[in-house]
């Protein structure tokens, strides 16, 4: 009450000095503002809070602690390890990190830790793919798997899970089956010269609809109690397996394709205006349209190798950053990213102590996801939907 | 010569030619309007123009150069279109749509600077829109999207502006409020080339009319000369009568029975 009664005489105060529309625009601008700041640190807050959460209790002054003390041994490792050109002896010391002996830094470290940032990039990165595509597509509706990449992805994963069965096996697999099915889209949509991105998403259909029935058949072909449910699984995506290992394997790709969105942010403005009006507008709309499924498809393949398949983000994310903060891909790309974030730390929160076996967060996304989608555009509370 | 064009000749198909062996030119600062009926080739042209479709043979120069030569963003400073009304997908506002105007002096892996938006506001303000600047363009009236349209265009700091059927799915307020804005765009040096279906409109703003029909221009030169009863039953095919009327001092085209 109190702080809308100030509210009120800063509004009277600007409609005798700047009237009716300034204030309008003014008092938009500083909510969109102050929206966006509390997203992007809804995923520090987030991230710390997540630390604490799962099926192994632990103290959260400890948590802390040894997060804390974590964080120093990495930094005096990292120093040490490029200490020997650049720094005065006194940091080349011989390093025993002491963290790992201590109770519980085993758990953070080595399970929590990169699940949960793992969750963070899988989410920032379906999020990030699903809003670039949207763009391209000139439709909202668009999520990351148009092309087919999840498609191929489950195939590959399946085919690996069959044949092989080692984990890297299986990330591999559906890394290389995912690039593939987008790759064999694009092939597709060229053969039908100069009519743009809608054969593009027919060829995605395409192989999708081809990919799937690869994987039927793959499922059919398995054994039931032991490679089906192992394919199953996967298919229903999970963050419980994600190492450290695997995140310094899709780490990179996943931040360079999104930075190449990011820096690309004005030209997909002007893409979702249609081919035409890019073109009149100076943009190489196929040079541009290449660069932006390669990076694109680049991230969803890489988070979609170490998670499965994770439904719903690609797509709601995008609309909720729309609804929150606009439409302008200046502010939606990175918006997106940390809503991306944040939402399936926090999925992944509930899917770890919901119920004391896991539950698949695939199944979570869209069971969460759906009725949250449904809610927001029933409200409509700001008028982009 | 702003635009030259010298008997350019289109097909889609190898077979049936879109239109001929056509020519003319527009000079700076000139309003050059092309009537004729539907599906004579009138968007087909504008197309070629701006390097979207590439003609069968013939030249397209722009500011003497010909179109083919140019780099996409360099000639997207030069020459600037105004789409026909249509929905945009994502609801922009209004003042990020002009700014995407400012795109051809944008790097590709860059965002508008300060000065793109020094020149938003002005453009918005040439237009007389300024107070819809933070309106989503989903959320105003089909007048007012032509006057954002059109502030795109000049944002990009054009020596022409293309316009396809810049008048139509307007009311006849809108209609004057976008022709009144071509002759200013004019007076400022920019030339315009914009198609009509609108026989009134040559005469109210053009210094010239060109009538395109089944793949040649019937006539071009100046609107009196152009706008005849004979031409306009050739291009549409019933009897139109031209005639002066003092009240409106010009003359007007109706359709007679």
């Amino acid at each position: 009450m109190n702080e809308e009664s100030s509210l009120n005489q800063y509004e009277a105060l600007l409609k005798n000095v700047h009237g009716r529309f300034y204030r309008i625009l003014l008092s938009f601008r500083e909510r969109e503002v102050l929206v966006r700041s509390l997203i992007y640190l809804s995923v520090p807050a987030i991230l710390m809070f997540s630390m604490f959460v799962g099926r192994y209790q632990m103290d959260p002054a400890e948590t802390l602690r040894i997060t804390f003390l974590g964080l120093y041994d990495l930094i005096f490792a990292f120093l040490h390890w490029t200490g020997h050109a650049i720094l005065p002896s006194v940091f080349t010391a011989d390093f025993i990190p002491h963290s790992y002996e201590m109770r519980g830094g085993t758990v953070l470290f080595n399970i929590r830790f990169p699940r949960i940032v793992g969750a963070a990039l899988v989410g920032a990165a379906l999020s990030v793919a699903g809003a670039s595509f949207q763009g391209l597509f000139k439709n909202p509706l668009v999520s990351p798997d148009i092309l087919g990449v999840s498609s191929g992805a489950g195939f590959g994963a399946a085919l690996a899970i069959l044949f092989i069965g080692n984990s890297l096996a299986i990330q591999a697999s559906a890394f290389i089956f995912g690039i593939a099915a987008v790759a064999a889209t694009c092939l597709i949509g060229r053969i039908y010269k100069g009519s743009g991105t809608l054969v593009l998403v027919l060829a995605g259909i395409i192989t999708g609809a081809f990919f799937s029935a690869l994987l039927s058949l793959l499922k059919y072909m398995a054994d039931p109690y032991d490679t089906l449910p192992a394919i199953i699984f996967w298919l229903m995506g999970s963050l419980g397996s994600i190492s450290t290992g695997d995140l310094m394997l899709v780490a990179p790709a996943i931040a360079t394709g999104s930075a190449v969105i990011y820096m690309l942010r004005w030209r997909i403005n002007v893409m979702s205006l249609g081919e035409d009006e890019a073109l009149s507008l100076g943009v190489d709309t196929k040079k541009t349209t290449i660069i932006m499924i390669t990076c694109a498809t680049l991230i969803t393949a890489s988070a979609v190798c170490i998670s499965g398949i994770i439904g719903w983000i690609g797509l709601v994310i995008p609309h909720l950053g729309r609804m929150l903060t606009g439409p302008d891909f200046r502010t939606l790309i990175p918006v997106s990213a940390f809503l991306g974030a944040s939402y399936l730390m926090l999925i992944d929160d509930l899917a770890r102590t919901l119920t004391t076996t896991e539950i698949p967060i695939g199944v979570l996304t869209a069971l969460i996801g759906a009725p949250f989608f449904a809610y927001l555009l029933s409200k409509k509370t700001v008028g982009w939907v | 010569m702003i635009l030259d064009i010298e008997k350019l000749t289109f097909s889609y198909d190898k077979k049936n030619y879109q239109f001929n062996e056509i020519s003319f030119g527009i000079g700076k600062g000139e309003i050059f309007s092309i009537l004729g009926r539907n599906g004579t080739g009138k968007s087909t042209l504008i197309k070629c123009i701006l390097n979207v479709l590439v003609p069968d043979a013939g030249r397209i120069s722009l500011a003497g150069r010909n179109v083919r030569d140019w780099k996409r963003q360099e000639m997207a400073s030069v020459a600037a279109y105004v789409p026909q009304a249509k929905n945009i997908v994502f609801p922009f506002t209004v003042f990020d749509y002009v700014l995407m105007g400012r795109t051809p002096h944008i790097p590709s892996f860059s965002i508008p600077k300060e000065s793109d938006v020094g020149v938003t506001e002005d453009c918005l303000k040439k237009l007389g829109i300024s107070h819809l600047s933070d309106k989503p363009v989903s959320e105003i009236s089909g007048g007012e999207h032509q006057m954002a349209a059109i502030a795109r265009a000049v944002a990009q700091g054009p020596s022409l502006i293309i316009m396809d059927e810049p008048t139509s799915h307007l009311d006849m307020g809108n209609q004057q409020k976008v022709l009144r804005m071509t002759e200013k765009l004019a007076a400022d040096g920019i030339a315009v080339l914009m198609t009509t279906h609108f026989p009134d409109h040559g005469f109210i703003v053009s210094d010239r009319v060109a009538i395109m029909e089944d793949g040649n221009l019937i006539a071009a030169g100046a609107p009196e000369e152009v706008i005849t009863g004979e031409n306009l039953r050739t291009a549409y095919g019933i009897d139109i009568s031209v005639s002066y009327v003092p009240e409106a001092g010009r003359k007007v085209c109706i359709p007679v029975k």
